[in-house]
């Protein structure tokens, strides 16, 4: 499992815990998740910004 | 040197710079492309600035990368701690000095410049306006050890760093003349529901006030109200807005509103001269957020290559980053015929303004309603439709 993270606002997504508010379930890989998931924080897009792979 | 040899010129590596950069080379990896900013190039995200305190980052840790990693990465030059001095259109070349770069085409993306208050008093060394990770660094000094700050200024930024630097541990005072918390982006109630929220978290506010004195006091300083109040801090805050830069495209004869005009292909109205992100007027809009440059940097990137491509601005809530009252806001057009409707409970608030046929036109909502934004951004019209 990793943790990616929105270069505009720093907003980290885990994939261990998914992210359920918006139906994502826990263990959801980043490019499984939606592709018109935006970020909780900022809003930027999945496609708009690439995340980066924080470990 | 023809000007089609010449490189693409882009003056400014905010993310604006470095967005319409990275693009580019989504589509062309060969065109020459020269960068130059006035600033260190360190790579990193303005809305990181107002959560540096909470997240306890300091200005190395929220930068992304250097100036020597963004050269390599997007295959670019850059020059640094330049000082752009002049725009010769005619000429196709940008002044430094006495030196003269030739550009095939020229992209504006330098921003915009803090509004400064003309205060008296003889405490204005302690005064900050932070703006750009520059600055962010600076004030990170001037506050070690310092446990009062006062901010002037309830808006957007005022009320996000008044939050980050209470999460922080600082003491906050607020001093606005404003009635509530960023009138000119919320309604009133959602307003005074972030106020609420920052009031719980302990941060003090003096509204309905101006700062009109600053003066030096001890290590720190006495500010003066023109309610006749006086308070103490350490270190003060000026957050009171911005003006997109527009000076130098005036002096260039470009035209020029509230910010450097362009169309949607974010043309300037000089030829070969674009501008996105916080100078710029895109089509009667100044938007001083992420989102709407982040369209302008895709759009202009493909114009750039040899794809004319018009930016399409969409649904852009605009993300406040109060955590004590998380807060989301697409405002109506200006002039739009409606009313607000508004749910509430507490600090949380739903306002919804509606057209008199039922569509929604914009919203707000705050606290536990904010989750409802994306499912909201849904049912409101596009900038452009």
């Amino acid at each position: 499992m990793k943790k990616w993270q929105c270069v505009v606002c720093g907003w980290i997504y885990d994939e261990a815990e998914g992210w359920p508010e918006d139906g994502i379930e826990p263990g959801t890989a980043w490019e499984d998740v939606p592709d018109d998931f935006v970020c909780p924080d900022c809003g930027v897009g999945k496609e708009d910004f690439e995340m980066i792979e924080i470990g | 040197m023809s000007s089609r040899e010449a490189p693409i010129v882009i003056i400014g590596t905010g993310l604006s710079g470095y967005t319409l950069a990275r693009e580019i080379r989504k589509h062309d990896k060969d065109t020459p492309v020269l960068m130059i900013t006035a600033d260190d190039g360190h790579s990193y995200s303005k809305p990181m600035l107002s959560t540096g305190f909470t997240k306890d980052k300091t200005a190395d840790e929220l930068a992304q990368s250097d100036a020597a990693a963004m050269t390599e990465q997007l295959g670019i030059e850059l020059r640094t701690l330049t000082h752009v001095t002049g725009i010769d259109p005619d000429a196709h070349e940008v002044l430094i000095g006495d030196e003269r770069l030739p550009y095939s085409r020229l992209v504006l993306a330098w921003g915009a410049d803090v509004i400064r208050l003309n205060l008296a008093g003889d405490g204005l060394d302690h005064v900050y306006s932070i703006n750009d990770l520059m600055d962010y660094r600076t004030f990170r000094k001037a506050v070690d050890g310092a446990q009062k700050i006062a901010i002037m200024g309830a808006g957007l930024i005022g009320c996000e760093f008044a939050n980050d630097l209470r999460n922080g541990g600082y003491e906050v005072e607020v001093v606005a003349p404003c009635e509530t918390a960023m009138p000119g982006l919320l309604p009133p109630v959602a307003g005074d529901a972030v106020i609420n929220g920052l009031r719980e978290e302990g941060v003090s506010f003096h509204l309905g006030a101006a700062v009109e004195r600053v003066d030096a006091a001890g290590d720190g300083v006495r500010l003066h109200l023109d309610n006749g109040q006086t308070l103490e801090a350490d270190r003060v805050i000026s957050a009171v807005g911005l003006r997109p830069r527009t000076g130098m495209a005036q002096e260039a004869g470009l035209d020029v509103g509230r910010g450097i005009r362009v169309n949607r292909l974010l043309e300037t109205s000089h030829p070969d001269i674009y501008a996105l992100g916080d100078c710029a007027e895109v089509d009667g809009h100044v938007l001083l957020y992420v989102l709407p440059l982040m369209s302008c940097a895709r759009a202009l990137a493909k114009t750039l290559t040899g794809q004319p491509t018009e930016v399409a601005y969409g649904v852009m809530p605009v993300m406040v980053k109060t955590p004590c009252c998380p807060t989301a806001v697409y405002p109506p057009p200006a002039d739009s015929d409606g009313e607000w409707h508004v749910e509430q409970n507490g600090n949380s608030v739903k306002a919804l303004f509606r057209a008199p046929d039922e569509q929604l036109l914009g919203f707000a909502v705050t606290g536990d309603y904010a989750i409802e934004k994306q499912a909201l951004a849904k049912e409101v019209p596009p900038i452009h439709g």
